[in-house]
């Protein structure tokens, strides 16, 4: 959906081809999903030589990265090993100090906002669930839907059939059909957890990052979400950051470890548990 | 079975029985200002005083519904909303001195002996051009405040302590005789309205009327507002603006619109103020101004659209009565009444009702 002329905004949308600078800085606001992205490499996420410092400490140590379209990848690693400074990065919160961060092959995740990010295609979820909690569940689902996000159209806006499906379809999903009233603040930790992942897919990003989408479910829960996920799979890429290793082995093909933010080992799970360096790491010496 | 059909009913009957209040006061409010033309010996006749009190009241009902716009439903506490309700104020009262001064400048100018008009007071003779100046100055003053601290992502009460700042700036301007507003005496000593004597009594039944009219449109907008997705979204923005980036919603964009909006419907209630009560000055700008609007707000119940109003209504009538019964304990009691809704009424006067509709 594109915006018109006349619409309430102040921000440019995102075009890469315009060359000039719509940074981040450039107020204004903004509108639905920019250009098709162009993956023509088959790789959705470049980050390449990525550093990133707070007062001295190295967050993240010539950092690089590649993810494949419809890959799901597995980043693990101890505490303070960078992983949540990895996302943060890719979502625009945190400015690396060097190094280049590509979506597709032609957008710099570094010239542009947390907005425009979002709106290109990349979903986050929060490691503590984060949700519309005076809202209800639908509007909540309602919100996060990918539709245009200006001022003005959610001034007039109607939920179309079509829109209004595609909600039902993710609520019965997630299993949240019989609580799409309840305001979301009333829901289980559990519960929360899905409606976030709910919001997700039906913001329906070509990447999604999820920050410990499993902490404080119960082993049915966490066995039902393994499940989504490779569903997910192929047709959107992810990220997933998790600790819980029987977790990650149920649904990674694709495992990156990160120490002192720096990639320590890469590969499927059973090589990676095997590599010498990474039971250094975990075990200590 | 039961419980959930007793359920519906009650929720059926709420809004049938607000909306029936809502009708009544309708009806009063409308009555007011036809008995208020009575002859004096009728019984029923409302008196100037009457009418004059409660326009006042309405009109500071509206800043209560403004506040609560920005507050109650995008988080931002205002501490500074008496300026743009000063600000509209003081573009009719600009109108009105010349209505008063006719082809000479108004009074106060000749005490500073300037023989000429500043600039910004040029076509303020024209009733046309000065409505524009009530929604222009405020709009504009706050488009521009709300576009640099949105920009700059100020929130919370960081955002509280920079309205409160400028609303006292503004005093401190307006209080100088140099600024051309009359200095600390403002601007009073109207005359006439459009020709119309400001005093007489049909004057003040209009302008009553209008000052009703503007409530209803700033009540069926904030409506209007609430429940569309605009609405949903700046709830969302209150509780969590971080996952609303996150969604691909630009905050400030939201932020910018309802906090002009806001700022317009204050001038507009401003400027129905002056010609009702026939004064403007700066005092209006004071912060304790802006603060007690925050206080009706969080007594009436913030995040409601009726429970501002109520909350207006209820401390200022409560001023009217105490400030004559008991002057000097008004600001005690007023503080009390602060920290009890705080303590006990955390959803406010209209929480308390809700809990008393369900039981």
């Amino acid at each position: 959906m594109h915006a018109t002329p006349g619409h309430f905004m102040l921000e440019p949308a995102y075009d890469p081809n315009s060359g000039t600078g719509t940074g981040r800085d450039a107020i204004g606001l903004g509108r639905a999903s920019g250009p098709g992205l162009d993956v023509r490499h088959g790789t959705l996420l470049t980050l390449e030589d990525i550093n990133v410092s707070f007062d001295g400490f190295k967050a993240l140590r010539d950092l690089t990265l590649y993810i494949g379209v419809g890959e799901l990848r597995c980043i693990i690693g101890p505490n303070g090993a960078g992983k949540t400074t990895l996302m943060d990065v890719i979502t625009g919160k945190t400015r690396p100090d060097s190094g280049q961060a590509f979506f597709g092959e032609s957008l710099d995740l570094t010239e542009m906002s947390e907005v425009q990010i979002a709106q290109a295609g990349i979903g986050r979820k929060f490691q503590k669930p984060t949700v519309f909690e005076a809202l209800s569940v639908f509007e909540n689902l309602e919100l996060a839907q990918n539709a245009d996000k200006s001022v003005w159209a959610s001034l007039r806006a109607r939920l179309s059939g079509e829109q209004r499906e595609r909600i039902e379809d993710v609520l019965t999903t997630i299993k949240l059909d019989a609580s799409r009233q309840r305001p979301a603040g009333l829901l289980s930790h559990g519960q929360k957890q899905f409606l976030e992942i709910g919001m997700l897919l039906v913001q329906d990003p070509q990447l999604l990052l999820l920050d410990e989408p499993v902490a404080g479910m119960t082993d049915a829960e966490t066995e039902f979400t393994a499940e989504l996920f490779k569903g997910l799979a192929g047709k959107h890429s992810l990220m997933v950051v998790e600790h819980d290793m029987g977790f990650v082995g149920s649904i990674a093909d694709h495992v990156t470890v990160l120490h002192q933010g720096h990639v320590l080992a890469e590969g499927s799970l059973e090589q990676v548990q095997a590599d010498e360096r990474v039971i250094e790491v975990y075990l200590g010496r | 079975m039961n419980q959930p059909l007793a359920l519906t009913a009650a929720q059926k009957a709420g809004p049938r029985l607000t909306l029936a209040a809502l009708g009544a006061v309708l009806a009063i409010l409308v009555a007011l200002p036809l008995l208020s033309l009575l002859p004096a010996d009728n019984p029923l006749q409302v008196s100037a005083y009457t009418l004059t009190l409660v326009g006042k009241i309405l009109c500071y009902a509206i800043v209560a519904l403004a506040l609560d716009l920005v507050w109650g439903y995008a988080g931002l506490l205002s501490l500074g909303h008496g300026l743009f309700f000063a600000l509209g104020g003081y573009a009719m009262g600009m109108y009105l001195m010349r209505q008063t001064a006719g082809d000479g400048l108004p009074a106060f100018m000749g005490f500073l002996a300037w023989t000429e008009l500043p600039w910004y007071w040029y076509g303020t003779s024209s009733f046309l051009w000065s409505m524009c100046l009530v929604v222009l100055a405020p709009g504009l003053l706050a488009l521009v405040f709300g576009f640099f601290a949105f920009r700059s992502r100020i929130k919370g009460v960081y955002f509280s302590i920079m309205t409160q700042a400028l609303t006292f700036a503004g005093m401190l301007l307006f209080f100088r005789n140099e600024t051309g507003f009359g200095g600390n005496n403002g601007f009073t000593g109207f005359s006439t309205l459009l020709g119309f004597g400001i005093t007489a009594p049909g004057t003040r039944a209009v302008l009553f009327l209008a000052t009703v009219a503007l409530l209803v449109i700033s009540l069926a907008l904030g409506w209007g507002l609430a429940r569309s997705k605009f609405g949903r979204v700046l709830t969302a923005l209150r509780d969590a603006e971080n996952r609303l980036m996150f969604c691909g919603y630009d905050p400030r964009g939201y932020k910018l619109f309802v906090w002009v909006l806001s700022a317009v419907l204050c001038g507009l209630a401003g400027a129905l103020y002056v010609p009702q009560v026939g004064i403007i000055n700066p005092s209006e700008m004071a912060p304790t101004q802006s603060i007690e609007a925050a206080v009706w707000v969080a007594l009436g119940g913030r995040g409601t659209l009726i429970g501002p109003l109520l909350g207006a209504g209820i401390v200022n009538g409560m001023k009217s009565w105490f400030t004559v019964a008991f002057p000097e304990y008004w600001l005690f009691f007023l503080g009390a009444l602060f920290i009890i809704v705080t303590l006990f009424l955390p959803k406010g006067v209209i929480g308390l009702l809700r809990r008393k509709g369900e039981q």
